[in-house]
C-alpha cells in the first residue's frame, strides 16, 4: 500500500516536472480526456481513426522498405525483387505497404463520403474539410510518385500519361513536363526526384496537414450523425450533455474497430496481395519498356474515376481542365450547399437524390476506368461524367429547393 | 502619427525585401529541376542504316530515351497517303511539329522512308502498328495505319491524326538528315532550323 503511495507521489513528481517545461498535462486534456464528442457516433466515425493508423502502416513500412530499394533505372525492378525474395521478411513489409496504399484510399473514400453524408464540410468546419481535401491531394500525389518506384512497365508508362497531362497546358506545357522530368523522357534522373518526393516531401506535407487538420476540428468540435452542435447544451461543470469524453470512451470503442480492420487488412496482406490485379497489376511485374506501352493501361483502381472522365472527353485541354476540376469541385462544397441542415437525416429528397447519383456514378466511372476506351464504355462514361458534374455545378440550386425535416435539439441516441 | 507612417513604410520595406530575397533564392532550386548536362548530353543524334529494312517493314530506335519508328512503305502505302477522303484532323500538318521539310503529305524527306516519333501526341503511350488494310478490329475503311491502345488515337501511314480522337495532333517528325542513301542521322538536319 505504501509502496503503491510511494510511486504514484514519484510518477506524479515527474509529471509536475515535466508540465513546468512543457503542456503535457493539458495537451492530453485538451485533446483526449476533456475532448467531447458525440455520444451518437455510428460506424461511419471510423474512419478517421482507422486513416490514421494506415498512415503509420505507411510510414514504418515504408521506412524499411527506403532501407532496401535503390532508386535507380537499373537498380529500381530488381531491388523490388531483392526485397521479395532475400530480404527478411521483406515481403511480408513490401505487402503491407502495397495493400496499405489501396486501404488508404479506401477509408479515405468512405471518411470524405461521411462528410457528405452528414454535412461535416458545413459552417464552422470548412477548414476542416479544406485541411481534409489538401489531404487527399497530398495522397493523391504520393501514390503516383510511389508507383513509379518499382520501375515496372505499367509504373512506367502510368508516369509518362501523368506527366504529359501537363503538356496539355498551353504554350508551356513542354517546357514543364521536361521540368518535372529532368530529363526527355522517364529516365533514372526522373525516377531519382520522384523517390525524393515520395519518401520525404510528400510525406512531410501529409504529416503536417494531418495535425492542422485534427488541430482544427478539435477546435470547432467534431460533427455528429445529427449535424448539431453538442456544444449547445452543457451541464454545471460545462461539458456537452451529449458528448463523452474521447479517452477513455470513444478510443476503447475506436480499438475494438481498429482489430476488425486489422483483421480485413493482413487478411488481403496475406491471402490476396495483388488483389486480382487491383492492389498490383500484371503488367507490373515485368520491367519498364519505353517501347511497349501495355495493352490496356489504367492507373490504380482509386484514380480510376478520375481516368475515366479524362478519357470521356475526345479533346485534349479539355480532358485536362475536367479531370483537374473533377478533384477541385470538392472544395468548394462547404459553399455550393446551400441548405443549412447539415445531416442527410432531416434535408429534404434533392440532396439525398443527388447524393445518390453522384455516389453511384462515382463508383460506375471508377469501374469504366478499367475497361478500354471504346464504344459502350465511352458513352457510358460521358453519360456518367455528365450525372457526377451536374451533381456539383446544380448544387447551388437544387440545395436551395430543399424542405428540411424539423432538426431535433438534443441528439437522437438509442438506449 | 508620422512614428506610424515610418513603422507602417518600415514595415512594408522589410516585406518587400524579404520576398525579393526569397524569390531569388528559389531560382537555383527551380532551376535544379532542369535536365541536368548530363541528360542533355547523352541526348545526342543516331546514326541508322537503313539497307536491309524491307519495303512494309518498320524498325524502332531508341532517340533520347525515346521510340523512333523508321517505316519503309511500300508502293501501296505511298498510294493510300494520297487518298483525299481520309478524315484528318490536321492533313497539311499546320498544327503539328515536323521540319520544314517533313511539312507534306509523307511528312518525310523520302516518300518511302517515314522516320517519326513513336510518341502519340495524346498522353504519350506508344501507339502500335496497323499496317493491315481494313481489319476487323480496325472496321472497313481503315486504311493502314496506327493506332493507340490507351485512348484509342489512331494515324495514318505518315502519322497524321485521324479526326474524332483524343489526340490534338499529328505524330511529331524529328529532326534528322541522310548521311548517303541508306544511312539516316536522327536528331541533326542540313544546317537549318526546325520549324
Amino acid at each position: 500500500m505504501s509502496n503503491n503511495q510511494d510511486q504514484s507521489m514519484f510518477s506524479n513528481k515527474i509529471l509536475r516536472w515535466i508540465d513546468d517545461r512543457f503542456p503535457l498535462s493539458s495537451l492530453i486534456r485538451e485533446h483526449a480526456t476533456d475532448y467531447y464528442a458525440s455520444k451518437n457516433f455510428n460506424i461511419w466515425y471510423i474512419f478517421g481513426v482507422l486513416s490514421l493508423v494506415v498512415l503509420v502502416i505507411q510510414l514504418l513500412t515504408g521506412i524499411f522498405l527506403t532501407m532496401s530499394y535503390k532508386p535507380s533505372a537499373k537498380d529500381a525492378f530488381d531491388s523490388v525483387e531483392y526485397i521479395m525474395r532475400s530480404v527478411e521478411w521483406g515481403w511480408l513489409i513490401r505487402y503491407m505497404h502495397s495493400t496499405g496504399s489501396s486501404f488508404f484510399f479506401i477509408v479515405v473514400y468512405l471518411h470524405m463520403f461521411r462528410a457528405m453524408l452528414y454535412g461535416s464540410y458545413k459552417k464552422p468546419r470548412e477548414l476542416v474539410w479544406i485541411v481534409g481535401m489538401l489531404i487527399y491531394f497530398c495522397l493523391i500525389a504520393e501514390a503516383f510518385f510511389g508507383y513509379l518506384l518499382p520501375w515496372g512497365n505499367m509504373s512506367y508508362w502510368a508516369a509518362q500519361v501523368i506527366v504529359n497531362l501537363f503538356g496539355a497546358i498551353p504554350y508551356v506545357g513542354e517546357t514543364l513536363t521536361e521540368w518535372i522530368r529532368g530529363d526527355y523522357y522517364i529516365s533514372d534522373i526522373t525516377l531519382n526526384r520522384f523517390f525524393a518526393f515520395h519518401v520525404i516531401a510528400v510525406p512531410l506535407g501529409i504529416i503536417a496537414l494531418v495535425f492542422a487538420h485534427i488541430l482544427a476540428l478539435h477546435h470547432v468540435g467534431s460533427n455528429n450523425p445529427d449535424g448539431i452542435e453538442i456544444k449547445n447544451y452543457k451541464n454545471e461543470q460545462g461539458k456537452p450533455i451529449d458528448g463523452v469524453a474521447f479517452h477513455p470512451y470513444h478510443t476503447s470503442k475506436d480499438l475494438v474497430w481498429i482489430t476488425v480492420f486489422l483483421i480485413l487488412f493482413f487478411a488481403a496482406v496475406f491471402f490476396a496481395p495483388e488483389m486480382g490485379g487491383f492492389f498490383l497489376e500484371v503488367d507490373n511485374f515485368e520491367p519498364a519498356n519505353p517501347l511497349q506501352t501495355p495493352e490496356h493501361i489504367v492507373p490504380p483502381w482509386y484514380l480510376t474515376p478520375y481516368y475515366a472522365i479524362l478519357r470521356a472527353i475526345p479533346n485534349k485541354l479539355m480532358g485536362v481542365i475536367f479531370l483537374a476540376s473533377s478533384v477541385l469541385f470538392f472544395v468548394f462544397l462547404p459553399w455550393l450547399d446551400k441548405c443549412k441542415v447539415k445531416s442527410i437525416r432531416y434535408r429534404g429528397w434533392q440532396y439525398k437524390l443527388a447524393l445518390g447519383c453522384f455516389a453511384i456514378s462515382f463508383l460506375a466511372l471508377g469501374y469504366l476506368g478499367m475497361q478500354p476506351a471504346s464504344g459502350i464504355y465511352v458513352v457510358l462514361a460521358r453519360f456518367f461524367t455528365v450525372v457526377y458534374f451536374i451533381f456539383f455545378i446544380m448544387m447551388p440550386f437544387y440545395t436551395r429547393l430543399e424542405k428540411t425535416k424539423r432538426v431535433p435539439e438534443r441528439v437522437v441516441y438509442k438506449k | 502619427m508620422t512614428n506610424l507612417n515610418r513603422r507602417r513604410f518600415l514595415s512594408i520595406a522589410t516585406t518587400l525585401t524579404g520576398g525579393i530575397g526569397v524569390l531569388f533564392a528559389s531560382i537555383p532550386f527551380i532551376s535544379s529541376f532542369q535536365p541536368s548536362k548530363k541528360a542533355k548530353a547523352l541526348a545526342t543524334a543516331v546514326k541508322v542504316n537503313l539497307s536491309k529494312l524491307e519495303p512494309g517493314s518498320i524498325i524502332k530506335v531508341i532517340w533520347r530515351g525515346q521510340p523512333v519508328w523508321i517505316l519503309h512503305r511500300s508502293k501501296e502505302m505511298i498510294e493510300h497517303l494520297k487518298d483525299s477522303s481520309l478524315d484528318l484532323r490536321d492533313p497539311e500538318s499546320e498544327l503539328s511539329v515536323q521540319p520544314f521539310f517533313a511539312k507534306n503529305a509523307y511528312r518525310s524527306l523520302k516518300p518511302n522512308y517515314f522516320i517519326v516519333e513513336g510518341i502519340c501526341t495524346h498522353l504519350g503511350c506508344a501507339p502500335i502498328e496497323k499496317f493491315a488494310i481494313a481489319p476487323a478490329d480496325m472496321g472497313p475503311d481503315w486504311k493502314g495505319g496506327f493506332y493507340c491502345p490507351c485512348h484509342g488515337s489512331k494515324f495514318d501511314l505518315s502519322g497524321r491524326v485521324y479526326t474524332g480522337v483524343p489526340a490534338p495532333s499529328n505524330l511529331r517528325v524529328p529532326p534528322h538528315r541522310y548521311e548517303n542513301e541508306h544511312t539516316v542521322i536522327i536528331g541533326e538536319t542540313e544546317g537549318t532550323e526546325n520549324v
